[in-house]
């Protein structure tokens, strides 16, 4: 692809003569200036700085792999990295299953279907701050759900003070604002499954069930490799939810800190340690890389 | 519920019409299908909009109201805007929203304008360096935000840029991704208008200002779109940049009210909805590109 645009860009006789030489660079130069200095850089100084003691306001020196032995020993670190492992194994299953159940239920077209959908869709756009500050509320000992819970006679549960369930609501909560995201996704992969695979397992008696594990799962496999992948290196990096629902020390005893939240906990202010942050986001770096290997390998498994 | 009446009539318009139903049966198997979808419908409709409008119903409600009855009510009794009031009497709220405003704006313009520049260098033009710079843009988007959030915020002190405006906009300026999204756009034009311009005299600038930029204005509207969302959502990044309470965004003062006035429901109500109104007014408008992004998006990511 890229080999024939070169050469046909190339036609024209003197192409060169009459756009400046400088030009192109020119159109690619606040781009590159923004990422090279802002996530380039960024990124190689953190693989620099996880190799030293450097904190906010002193320059540090190298201290070899001081930061990650101390890592090893570091109780808290262990407690992140748990959170948001269970965060992964949580809530990817839901967002690779649940929204492809809401895409088939949204994708005939039945009048009102476009409402629906764009309803069900709502909760994408809302800040993750507005999301994560409604459910504080509807799950608050005194909110909607309990409630409604004690209405029925089941009684007040404590989402938000038990650890266990503390974490399980926020999953619930990424799970719900992520809902829509990937039903669209799923949407525009039913759109390409041909009618006639359906038609023919319903003659040869499938049933809906049936249907849907023989025609419609294998035809969009591709697309639930995409959302697991995307949705795990999502839920590892989890922050907000958390942040807003547990409170910025993590819950009961910072029993609910992730990963990300113990990064932005040391690393930032006038006393961060930034080396250390920088060894903890290395982890973060080397875990997502993983994921995503372990996801696509899974894909490269199930091909016939 | 008039929504469910409508059902029973549906099938037999449906039926001419139905490339896409699909459905061999008899009709009243269809009609209980379409019912089943229905109630389907509404039920998955009260999970994702019921907890907006229940915000939306508690920041209504006066200091008189029990919020906390059980069995719940669901309408305010006595509707009042008086939280609203309070809760800018309480914190900036109109500052902060000023403030996410700005930073939202400024993201759009120059996302837009930066990614379609480079996003032209990449497709269309021709010089040494062109396959390294493309190959930056795709390691950019690959580098996890999270991951460097702490050298971006090191790189900013030294900048003098941090708890400014300027700073929560800079590093999200221009997205790699959306670099990459332009250069697609521009990659799928034909070739021969922008040669019919050049053998016209039209210049580099012309031609990009007069006939690439115009025939992408789609992706251009989905490039906006994401970067007004983007920032005007974005909680992680400034809450870690700004520290003055006076510069804060809607986001970051939002989190301040539910710290500090945790217990006052109808204050953070009110706040939350002054965050996500605009945004849901925005989306009510523009879905299409906002679901044209999803795709595109995630193609690439």
């Amino acid at each position: 692809m890229a080999g024939t645009t070169v050469s046909r860009a190339r036609r024209p006789a003197g192409p060169v003569r009459r756009q400046l030489p400088a030009s192109p660079w020119l159109f690619a130069a606040p781009g590159l200036l923004i990422i090279g200095t802002f996530v380039l850089y960024p990124f190689v100084s953190t693989l620099v700085n996880a190799f030293t003691d450097r904190r906010t306001l002193v320059p540090g020196r190298f201290v070899g792999l001081a930061n990650f032995r101390e890592l090893l020993n570091d109780d808290m670190f262990w407690t992140g990295l748990r959170n948001s492992t269970l965060y992964v194994l949580g809530v990817v299953p839901a967002l690779v299953v649940l929204p492809l159940l809401l895409a088939l239920l949204v994708q005939k077209n039945i009048p009102g279907i476009t409402f629906f959908r764009s309803a069900f869709y709502t909760p994408v756009v809302a800040s993750i701050v507005v999301v994560g500050l409604i459910w504080v509320w509807l799950l608050d000992e005194r909110g909607l759900v309990n409630s409604l819970l004690e209405t029925v006679g089941i009684g007040r549960v404590g989402f938000l003070s038990d650890q266990w369930l503390l974490l399980l609501s926020a999953m619930a909560v990424t799970v719900w604002k992520g809902l829509g995201y990937y039903m669209i996704i799923y949407l525009a992969a039913l759109a390409s499954v041909p009618r006639e695979l359906h038609e023919a397992a319903a003659v040869d008696g499938a049933g809906a069930v049936r249907r849907f594990l023989t025609v419609t799962v294998p035809a969009v496999r591709s697309t639930m490799v995409l959302v697991g992948a995307l949705s795990s290196v999502a839920a590892f990096k989890v922050f907000s939810e958390v942040y807003l629902m547990a409170g910025p020390s993590g819950g009961p005893a910072g029993e609910d800190t992730t990963l990300v939240m113990l990064v932005q906990r040391t690393g930032t202010g006038l006393t961060g340690r930034v080396g250390y942050a920088s060894a903890l986001s290395v982890v973060v770096f080397a875990v997502t890389v993983v994921l995503m290997l372990l996801v696509l390998r899974a894909d490269r498994r199930e091909e016939p | 519920m008039s929504v469910l009446r409508k059902a029973p009539p549906a099938p037999r318009p449906a039926a001419p019409r139905g490339p896409r139903v699909t459905d061999e049966h008899g009709r009243r198997v269809r009609v209980g299908e379409l019912a089943l979808r229905y109630l389907l419908l509404l039920g998955v409709l009260a999970l994702t909009v019921g907890p907006f409008l229940w915000q939306l119903s508690t920041s209504l409600k006066g200091p008189t109201e029990d919020i906390f009855s059980s069995p719940p009510t669901f309408l305010p009794k006595d509707p009042t805007l008086g939280n609203y009031t309070r809760v800018a009497d309480t914190i900036p709220v109109w500052d902060y929203a000023l403030n996410s405003l700005k930073v939202a704006v400024a993201n759009v313009v120059t996302n837009c304008a930066g990614a379609a520049l480079a996003g032209y260098a990449l497709a269309r033009l021709r010089y040494r360096g062109r396959r390294a710079a493309t190959l930056a843009f795709i390691l950019a988007m690959l580098v996890p935000v999270e991951g460097i959030i702490i050298a971006q915020f090191t790189t900013m002190r030294e900048l003098g840029l941090n708890n400014t405006l300027v700073g929560v906009v800079l590093p999200g300026s221009v997205s790699a991704l959306n670099v990459l999204l332009m250069r697609n756009a521009f990659l799928n034009l034909p070739y021969e208008i922008e040669e019919a311009a050049y053998i016209d005299g039209a210049n580099v600038w012309q031609r990009f200002l007069r006939i690439a930029v115009p025939s992408v204005k789609g992706t251009l509207a989905v490039v906006a779109i994401f970067a007004f969302m983007g920032a005007w959502d974005d909680f992680l990044w400034p809450l870690i940049v700004l520290s003055d309470p006076s510069r804060f965004t809607l986001t970051i003062g939002l989190n301040y009210l539910h710290g500090t006035f945790a217990n006052d429901e109808r204050l953070v109500a009110a706040g939350t909805i002054i965050a996500v109104a605009p945004l849901i007014a925005l989306f009510a408008c523009l879905q299409r590109y906002f679901f044209r992004g999803v795709g595109e998006g995630a193609v690439k990511g």
